[in-house]
């Protein structure tokens, strides 16, 4: 085989859908290539920096910080949007994705229908932003992620991830915040928005 | 080059949770109905192979790039903003079907309403600093 066949099969491959071990292993090793650039895994950090960088310092003491202390999350970030972008492009696979029938029933009761994608385009688009469930998914939904994760002190990768696996107790009772919120959520207050 | 290594961390992160279909909102519904394994299978493995590689990290026998012993600071012990907060976070990640890494890749992968989203986030984070004074803690 040519090195370019090599190359091909290797592409195919990557495009399947990964199973879960190597979403697993794939963050760990972000983990470690990380902490051995002296960074811990952490993103919702971000958002303050970018309120920072907005000039929120000028009406919060919270902003006054020196932001370029934190500017390597925005070089990780950047990477990690040309990631997604690569990985829609060169290593995209067109099959609809492969969720539980029972995801997809319960769904279908709350009027919510399944389209394949990562998301239901039905709902998330600009147009429905100017729905009542919409504007709650969407801009209520950033804002509790946003004020919630600050507020919690880290977010899933900080917390659920970072702080866990360094066995740190904050992590873990914000990470059983997270599933009750989401718990709240998805059983409580969805039969309400839809 | 360290800031060509860290775009490429980021690269890496982009692709592993695209593909591993992390980003999905479909997949975060399923998760917080307990209807599939998979988003526990990714966030239990990330952990059973994380634990010990801090663990060995943090023993130092392997220095950083910059050749500093790795440290990973204790995160305060305020236990009410854990949780509220935490509660918080989690209704918006089950509206939005994205924590803010997930959010960033989406707008990669072409999703360009989740710029709306972040917008919503930075200012859910202005909104906790301006007010974070009067919250208990």
């Amino acid at each position: 085989m040519s090195a370019h066949d090599n190359r091909i099969i290797m592409i195919e491959f990557l495009s399947q859908p990964w199973p879960w071990y190597l979403g697993g292993l794939g963050i760990a090793l972000v983990i470690f290539l990380l902490l051995i650039q002296g960074r811990i895994f952490g993103v919702s950090s971000s958002l303050e920096t970018l309120c920072t960088i907005g000039g929120a310092g000028r009406t919060a003491e919270y902003f006054r910080v020196d932001w370029k202390q934190r500017s390597w999350l925005l070089i990780f970030l950047a990477g990690s949007v040309i990631g997604g972008f690569i990985a829609s492009g060169v290593l995209s696979n067109p099959d609809p994705i492969d969720i539980s029938t029972a995801t997809i029933e319960d769904l279908s009761g709350l009027g919510i229908h399944f389209d394949g994608n990562f998301l239901p385009e039905s709902l998330f688009n600009w147009s429905n932003l100017l729905t009542l469930n919409g504007f709650l998914l969407m801009i209520g939904g950033g804002l509790l992620v946003g004020f919630g994760s600050r507020y919690a002190g880290g977010c899933t990768s900080g917390h659920a991830i970072s702080g866990i696996a360094d066995l740190q107790l904050p992590s873990m009772v914000a990470t059983i915040g997270f599933f009750i919120g989401g718990l709240i959520a998805v059983h409580l207050l969805f039969p309400f928005i839809f | 080059m360290r800031q060509l290594f860290l775009l490429f961390t980021g690269i890496l992160f982009g692709i592993v949770l695209t593909k591993a279909e992390v980003i999905s909102w479909y997949r975060i519904q399923e998760m917080f109905r307990f209807q599939s394994f998979h988003m526990y299978g990714v966030i239990g493995f990330a952990l059973v192979l994380s634990i010990p590689i801090i663990k060995i990290l943090k023993s130092g026998v392997i220095k950083d790039l910059d050749g500093h012993k790795i440290m990973i600071e204790e995160k305060p012990p305020l236990f009410k903003s854990a949780i509220f907060g935490g509660i918080i976070f989690g209704m918006g990640w089950a509206f939005t079907g994205a924590c803010p890494g997930p959010i960033y890749i989406l707008i990669g992968n072409g999703y360009l309403i989740y710029l709306i989203i972040l917008l919503s986030a930075v200012i859910g984070a202005f909104l906790y600093g301006f007010i974070s004074k009067r919250l208990p803690h």
